[in-house]
């Protein structure tokens, strides 16, 4: 019993009596609203000197293209970066909180921030969320420990692996990457490795397209790619197609007079109501 | 047409084969390492074996969420409990911090875990958590969806007291056949073996695994 000198004390913790209300009302028939979603290959693995992470730059809404050339790859410190698949507002969101909380645990222990600190911080914040912030990301690094590469999912679970492939293209990316990764792998040929598993999920994966941006991360520099290749470069046209003009051949002419009526209706101007 | 929505639904790694058995000085667990989301192997090369303390382990199954996130408040739940103590903690304590979260959160979790580990009041110990939260102490056990496989396996050819390298023997071998009849656990064996001095790990290779008959 709740009154205003003992006002009921409401139970602690999320509430999640909602999303059982809407699973219950889509059952019954009733459209919900469509979330943002990225079709989307991103990739990571690490090589001889650090990680390199790739990402295709389509973002769709349904199945149009809604973005020809969005960012995927995202900052989060000066030693780690990012790769974002699933709702393109949750990766953005939620790396960008991420980001911040690292850059105050920076400055209050006065050390390079580690990977695997930044994996605890995001899979503890996404398990929390019971897989309702769609967030699917790709988070590479390097420091004191050596090059760090996570797979997390929406869900909270993770996998620290030597080469990883998220998004719809995922599947497509990671055939790449079983026939070719191997450790100890050269920067170039690591670059190329992840230039081609992206390209083979932008030309056999619908959700995924446009250009291919590659982040080389080691220690102590990284090398943003943005745009490092345009998977589909539109041909040059061998010639002019224009039609001068004139050139089209007048067959007959017809020409019809139309009578322009028009109507003038004039009448007193009501007086304005007085009451 | 649903674009990118099947692995939205997160890396569940329900199908797995998972097993633990004390030996004379302390226990062996083991698991396969397949993580599969739908039909899709998430991650070949998973360790199922979690570490909570130096000689506690759990072997997880069920939500690969789920479990994880159970296994690192424990550890923090053990490690402090170890400050306090002054000492390594109970494998009995672990497994009653375990039981504690699969219990209360029963309702919102699918998780399945083996919690193994020597100490030195009792040894040895397995305990048993299936997915409702109850916790048994167990000689030997298994689980996963692999484990159905091969109960009659477990029950006929588990001996008390083997040595270490017939125990970890036997470990490699359930889980082989394990694994070679579930669709949904494959990969490599993991292995863990621990005693007083600590915990040795051993890798099994796919081409290295026992065979079998085969037609």
């Amino acid at each position: 019993m709740s009154s205003i000198l003992c006002p009921e004390i409401p139970s602690p913790g999320f509430s999640f009596e909602n999303c059982r209300r809407n699973a219950m009302l889509e059952v019954k028939g009733h459209a919900m609203p469509k979330a943002q979603k990225t079709g989307t290959t991103i990739v990571g693995i690490i090589y001889k000197d650090g990680v390199i992470l790739g990402a295709d730059t389509r973002a769709t809404e349904d199945t149009t293209v809604a973005d020809k050339n969005c960012e995927k790859i995202h900052y989060l410190a000066p030693n780690m970066y990012c790769c974002g698949a699933g709702t393109a507002a949750d990766t953005e969101m939620t790396t960008q909180m991420v980001a911040s909380q690292l850059e105050l645990h920076r400055l209050y222990t006065n050390r390079v921030v580690r990977v695997a600190t930044a994996n605890q911080m995001l899979k503890q914040y996404l398990f929390r969320y019971q897989g309702y912030i769609g967030a699917a990301l790709v988070l590479g690094g390097v420091d004191s420990t050596g090059p760090n590469l996570y797979c997390i999912y929406p869900h909270g679970s993770t996998d620290k692996l030597p080469y990883t492939t998220m998004g719809s293209g995922s599947l497509a990316a990671m055939a790449v990457f079983e026939s070719r990764w191997k450790p100890d792998l050269e920067e170039a040929e690591g670059i190329k490795l992840v230039r081609d598993a992206i390209a083979a999920g932008i030309f056999n994966d619908l959700g995924s397209g446009s250009n291919v941006d590659v982040c080389v991360i080691k220690k102590g520099s990284v090398d943003y790619k943005r745009t490092y290749d345009e998977a589909n470069i539109k041909g040059q046209k061998q010639n002019s197609y224009k039609y001068p003009r004139g050139v089209t051949d007048v067959l007959s002419t017809k020409v019809v007079d139309i009578e322009e009526v028009s109507v003038r209706v004039i009448g007193a101007p009501e007086d304005m109501e007085i009451a | 047409m649903e674009l990118a929505n099947d692995w939205m639904n997160a890396a569940h790694s329900t199908g797995t084969s998972i097993m633990a058995a004390t030996f004379d000085g302390g226990v062996v667990v083991g698991a396969d390492s397949r993580t599969t989301t739908g039909a899709y192997i998430a991650n070949r090369v998973t360790d199922k074996l979690t570490k909570v303390t130096d000689h506690i382990y759990c072997c997880r199954s069920g939500s690969a969420a789920d479990t994880q996130a159970i296994a690192d408040i424990v550890g923090y739940h053990l490690e402090f409990h170890s400050m306090e103590l002054g000492e390594e903690p109970l494998v009995e304590v672990g497994a009653n911090v375990f039981k504690e979260l699969c219990y209360n959160y029963r309702d919102s979790l699918s998780a399945g875990i083996l919690v193994a580990g020597w100490d030195k009041k009792h040894g040895g110990q397995i305990y048993s958590i299936p997915i409702g939260g109850m916790c048994v102490k167990q000689s030997v056990s298994i689980g996963g969806s692999g484990s159905s496989y091969v109960y009659g396996y477990v029950d006929s050819n588990y001996k008390l007291n083997m040595t270490k390298d017939e125990c970890v023997k036997f470990v490699i071998t359930t889980l082989a056949l394990a694994m070679s009849r579930d669709g949904s656990s494959g990969g490599v064996v993991r292995v863990g073996i621990i005693t007083e001095k600590g915990v040795e790990r051993k890798v099994v290779l796919g081409d290295e695994l026992p065979k079998f008959f085969e037609e």
